[in-house]
């Protein structure tokens, strides 16, 4: 039913493309997400894939054309990163205000500038609202069982929504490892046809992307925002029919060594992974500490995560990416928001880390505890802190 | 999104991604709510060429029984194009008194 390969993470991505029977991928190539379309290039030119491959001049174009195929009910793909999805930014809101569901990968990216290929997650918070389902997966394993889930995710009739699939440029796409794939039958059983319930036909006329004067935003706003909060138990669902199939389990929020931690590190991204083994570490030594991993991103988990930090006396932030001239880091500041107004209210220290390519070593996770504690507990007015800075 | 009942519709009547599934429906759209000056006919000055129909872009310009034109205000939009363009200047742009 399976077979275990060593391949990086950015052909499995293609792999995933391939498994799930994908209709049209239009894309624009820019590093650290090139990989994916080439390999997917490849397997569309070999016949491995029967896909219509769309060269574009631009990512605006890209998602433009994902999203006329996307419209005409083709199941549809596209990949980017950090500049290119930006050049999208216009389409994405778009898309997802049609409710087209289109499945894109983003190898995450630094954002100019100063000019940097390397990975951060500055390229997804700035795209933070624009309606899309949006999760992080942090390694190959993970992209790959992660994409297939993201069709079934998007195109099924209590969603329909564009998804995004986030990896951490280099350290997660190009990196090898490796991957169970599926094959195509076992797919086929977990992700159906895509049947769009309105898709552009001759035969059945439709206007799509009509204008809403001021009698109507305010409407359609309402019910694509309730509409998106109502993805949630359809994200579960998918994720939980993949794990009782495939074996592999996926949650919102995912905790590890959380019993009878006081301090809990948040991490969304690969580097989940450095920090657990850190955990690990620090367990050893009798330090009450333990980790949240938050896999979904939108629409944001505030039950999932309110209830696991419902004994967390510190909660570390690490964040890849600044709000400028804002509170620190994007996802500190949505976890203050969940937890704000609620009976337990642990101290939250945010760090930011990671950006631009930069590691964060074990020994910075390590430090990144003691610091948090020291703030807490000499009540130190620190809004946030960048690690490792040399000053 | 079905246009006549643009105000009267609350966000549970809107279809999936707003998508618009009645062909020609932009016909029930009232673009006379952005007027703030209506066209009016001089009947005595106009000849009758029909440039006034021809230009305007909604269209929204009819005859009426004795061959002269008119708009329908249901989607007059006040632009004023037809008065400019009227060679004999038969039409005058006059206030809405709202
Ligand atoms: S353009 Fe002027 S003259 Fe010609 S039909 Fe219209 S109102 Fe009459
Ligand atoms: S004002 Fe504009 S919309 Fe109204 S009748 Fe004249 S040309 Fe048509």
């Amino acid at each position: 039913m399976s077979k275990r390969r060593g391949i990086e993470a950015s052909a499995a991505v293609a792999e995933a493309v391939a498994a799930a029977n994908v209709d049209v991928i239009a894309a624009y190539p820019i590093t650290p997400q090139t990989h994916i379309v080439e390999r997917i290039s490849e397997i569309v030119a070999d016949g491995i894939l029967d896909a219509e491959f769309i060269c574009v001049e631009s990512e605006h174009s890209a998602l433009s054309a994902c999203l006329g195929s996307a419209a005409v009910g083709a199941r549809t793909f596209t990949a980017t990163a950090g500049q290119g999805l930006e050049l999208m930014h216009e389409v994405l809101y778009v898309t997802a205000s049609m409710r087209l569901p289109v499945v894109m990968v983003v190898a995450n990216r630094a954002l100019s500038g100063p000019l940097n290929v390397w990975g951060d997650h500055s390229d997804v918070m700035a795209a933070r609202d624009c309606g899309w389902i949006q999760y992080f997966a942090e390694n190959a394993q993970e992209v790959y069982d992660l994409t297939i889930c993201a069709f079934r995710i998007a195109e099924d009739h209590r969603c329909l929504f564009p998804v995004m699939v986030n990896m951490d440029g280099f350290h997660v796409s190009h990196v090898v490892e490796p991957v169970e794939l599926l094959d195509r039958d076992a797919v086929a059983s977990f992700l159906p046809p895509n049947r769009y319930p309105l898709p552009l036909h001759p035969d059945r006329p439709v206007t799509m992307g009509a204008f809403a004067p001021p009698v109507l935003y305010t409407e359609c706003r309402t019910a694509q925002e309730e509409a998106l909060r109502a993805t949630f138990p359809v994200i579960k669902e998918a994720w939980d029919d993949f794990a009782n199939r495939f074996g592999r389990r996926y949650a919102p929020v995912e905790t590890y060594r959380l019993d009878g931690a006081e301090c809990v590190l948040v991490v969304m991204g690969s580097f989940a992974e450095t920090a657990a083994a850190v955990i690990d570490r620090l367990r050893d030594a009798g330090k009450p500490v333990g980790l949240i991993r938050l896999r979904l991103w939108r629409p944001f988990p505030f039950a999932e995560i309110r209830q696991a930090l419902s004994n967390a006396r510190i909660v570390i932030v690490c964040d890849r990416s600044i709000s400028y001239g804002g509170p620190g880091g994007p996802v500190c500041s949505e976890l203050k928001a969940a937890l704000f107004g609620h009976a337990h209210q642990p101290r939250i220290v945010s760090f930011i880390a990671g950006l631009g390519g930069r590691d964060i070593l074990p020994e910075q996770f390590a430090s990144m505890v003691d610091r948090a504690t020291e703030i807490v507990e000499r009540n130190l007015p620190v809004d946030y802190e960048i690690i490792g800075v040399r000053q | 999104m079905a246009p006549k009942q643009d105000a009267a519709m609350t966000y549970r009547d809107l279809t999936i991604g707003n998508i618009v599934t009645e062909p020609g429906s932009a016909a029930a759209y009232r673009t006379g709510d952005w007027r703030s000056q209506r066209p009016v006919w001089d009947k005595n000055v106009c000849v009758k060429c029909g440039r006034c129909a021809s230009v305007c872009p909604e269209p929204c310009i009819v005859h009426d029984a004795e061959g002269y034109y008119e708009a329908d205000l249901y989607w007059c939009k006040g632009c004023g194009l037809c008065a400019y363009e009227c060679p004999k200047k038969a039409i005058t742009m006059v206030e809405e008194n709202v």
